[in-house]
């Protein structure tokens, strides 16, 4: 396999975005064709990734793609191995499975919502993929940049409010970020993980302490994008005044923070760090992940609004996902990936949803409504007059809600279970702290279907004289097929559970990420 | 040089916490902005200060005698991204003041 088809997943998106900025507000079709065209490439990109990343050597190969032919250790480098893969293509599906959903009303409620969101593509696969820790801040960068258009799509007071908030934290964020790098530049002379993996253990004394100070910058700069308590009170606002495919589309975005603090801790600090470095953080970690899991779950339980409820499970589940990557044990690490799969796929179906239960006329969904510009709603009336409506839609959102709620709470029969369960099953072997967690999941499990089920008969029962929305057959199609990978997950179980216990593995080795960036010389120090 | 470099990025950050912690929204873009010049300014000192010392350009002498390269791309690459963000939420606190018709970072004035 050719390693160029590494940067495909960057350069598919960016070419589709630039199309779609220089056609402005004209050919609405053709921009929506370019996007469908765009994520289906990307997610067949994604799977021959992940195909190549998994061939049959045992190990699996890892795939490097140096920019410009420089060495790896003084240039750019993207390197895909299987966790880079899984992300891809899990990014990849959750944007082609909301597509459908965005391209009824809501992205007429601005002009650029097509752009913004192959841009934010951009910048998930350009993190997912990069090997060295400026460029990862520079994608990052191109991810926020993109996120505070989307999460301001629609415009109105509630939005900007909370966008201003949004921006700031991470504005604040990644200036911590940089500082970190500095400091672990500072004391490496490098950039590049590989390379950083390989020399962290030869360090001592004053150098070692300040790599410690710049790795606890970075992981403070990522347990704000993934919402740890206590740097993630941003979330629950932005994500619940964002419309509900752009907050889907946000779903993969603290698992973002997870995906970098568990390639970062594992390379840097892993068993082989020396002296001291070992596992450095992790029982902060744990300790941050049990708080923000609590955090999540009182916030469900007190939320009043299905998009705060939303936005509280994305808390649970970031705090689940942070506790469970502190143990550093390859069994839970690869349960929690799994976790991680389900619940990104079932919080983004989630969120769909809240925008199709939720009745306009309440002040919650108008607020969601509120035009960009009625004049170019007028544009396309003729449009809306065909949408098709029927009561089978009732049954299918009902069923949908509860399918979230099962996916949500990790209850049988569904795909949610089996995640939770392969994370809880390996945890109670890790001393005190894992058993916290254990007993915490558990109860966040319950607070979740408590939430969930006084949610769904406000909606669907409590209220005689509902009368239901308007539903686009598009939008129930993105929700369908969402919570429809979930159910095929539930069927298939042997081969993905045996690329993710692989994946695990794998990134608890990292020995093979630096032989594969750095090639022969990784014996010997730069 | 390295102490002055230190008082100035130690004054830049410290007004800028304490301005980003402020109610109105233009002191936080204010903020912001020093703090990012504290960063840039970081990162600049971290490759070591040189007086003297050329950039990588000319005759090839002895490398040792160059200014680190590396820092003076990443701190590039930050001023221009950290540029643009800065922009964009200048844009953003002017919406929210059409908004809000207040400057308060909540949106909400407790004095009228």
């Amino acid at each position: 396999m050719n390693g160029a088809l590494a940067i495909a997943p960057i350069l598919i998106p960016l070419a589709a975005a630039a199309v779609q900025v220089l056609l402005g507000i004209r050919f609405r079709r053709f921009r929506a064709g370019l996007s469908f065209l765009s994520c289906l490439a990307l997610v067949v990109v994604a799977a021959m990734l992940m195909a190549a990343a998994a061939a049959p050597d045992g190990k699996g190969t890892t795939l490097v793609y140096n920019l410009g032919n420089w060495p790896a250790r003084f240039a750019i480098v993207l390197v895909v191995d299987r966790l880079s893969a899984l992300m891809l293509l899990l990014t990849a599906v959750l944007a082609l499975a909301v597509l459908p959903y965005a391209l009824g009303r809501w992205q007429r409620m601005g002009p650029y919502f097509q752009p913004l969101v192959q841009l934010l593509l951009v910048g998930y696969n350009g993190a997912f993929l990069t090997g060295d820790l400026f460029n990862l801040f520079v994608f990052f960068e191109v991810l926020l940049a993109a996120s505070y258009g989307l999460a301001l799509h629609g415009s109105g007071a509630r939005r900007v409010g909370a966008g201003l908030h949004y921006i700031a934290i991470n504005l604040t964020a990644s200036m911590l970020f940089l500082v970190g790098v500095g400091l672990i530049f500072g004391v490496t002379g490098t950039v590049n993980m590989a390379v950083l993996a390989h020399l962290v253990p030869g360090l001592t004394g004053t150098p070692r302490a300040l790599l410690h100070a710049g790795a606890a910058l970075l992981g403070l700069a990522f347990l704000i994008k993934a919402a740890a308590w206590p740097v993630g009170f941003w979330l629950p606002r932005t994500y619940s005044a964002a419309i509900p495919p752009v907050a889907a589309l946000f779903a993969a975005m603290t698992k973002l923070g997870v995906y970098v603090i568990l390639r970062l801790s594992l390379l840097l600090f892993g068993a082989a760090a020396g002296p001291g470095s070992v596992h450095f953080g992790s029982d902060w970690l744990l300790g941050l992940g049990i708080l923000t899991l609590v955090v999540g779950s009182i916030g469900m339980l007190g939320a009043r609004e299905l998009g705060k409820l939303a936005a509280y499970s994305v808390l649970v589940s970031s705090g689940t996902l942070l506790g469970a990557v502190a143990l550093h044990s390859p069994a839970v690490t690869a349960g929690a990936l799994a976790y991680l799969v389900i619940s990104v796929l079932g919080i983004a179906a989630f969120f769909l949803l809240t925008g199709l239960v939720v009745p306009r006329e309440t002040p919650e969904g108008a607020a969601q409504l509120e035009p960009y510009d009625p004049a170019i709603d007028a544009l396309f009336a003729a449009e809306d007059e065909r949408r098709v409506t029927s009561p089978a839609p009732v049954v299918i959102l009902a069923a949908s809600f509860f399918a979230c709620g099962l996916l949500l709470a990790g209850l049988p029969p569904l795909a949610g279970f089996v995640a939770k369960f392969a994370l809880l099953a390996p945890m109670l072997d890790h001393g005190p702290g894992a058993t916290v967690l254990f007993a915490l999941i558990i109860t966040a499990g319950l607070c979740t279907v408590i939430a969930m089920a006084r949610a769904g008969i406000q909606i669907f029962w409590a209220d005689a004289d509902w009368e239901f929305p308007h539903v686009e057959a598009r939008e129930t199609v993105s929700v369908v097929g969402l919570l429809g990978l979930c159910l095929v997950f539930t069927f298939v179980v042997a081969a993905p559970w045996n690329y993710l216990a692989a994946t695990a593995n794998q990134i608890h080795a990292p020995a093979h990420y630096i032989h594969a960036v750095l090639g022969q010389g990784a014996e010997t120090p730069p | 040089m390295e102490a002055v470099l230190a008082i100035a990025i130690g004054a830049l950050a410290g007004s800028g916490v304490w301005l980003l912690l402020r109610p109105r929204t233009f002191q936080v873009i204010i903020g912001l902005t020093l703090i990012s010049y504290a960063v840039n300014l970081f990162i600049f000192a971290v490759g070591g200060v040189r007086v003297g010392a050329d950039p990588v350009l000319g005759a090839a002498t002895d490398p040792s005698h160059y200014a680190d390269p590396l820092p003076q791309a990443l701190v590039l690459t930050a001023i221009v991204i950290s540029f643009a963000t800065t922009a964009l939420f200048l844009v953003v606190l002017l919406t929210s003041r059409g908004f809000a018709g207040n400057d308060h970072v909540d949106g909400e004035d407790g004095t009228p």
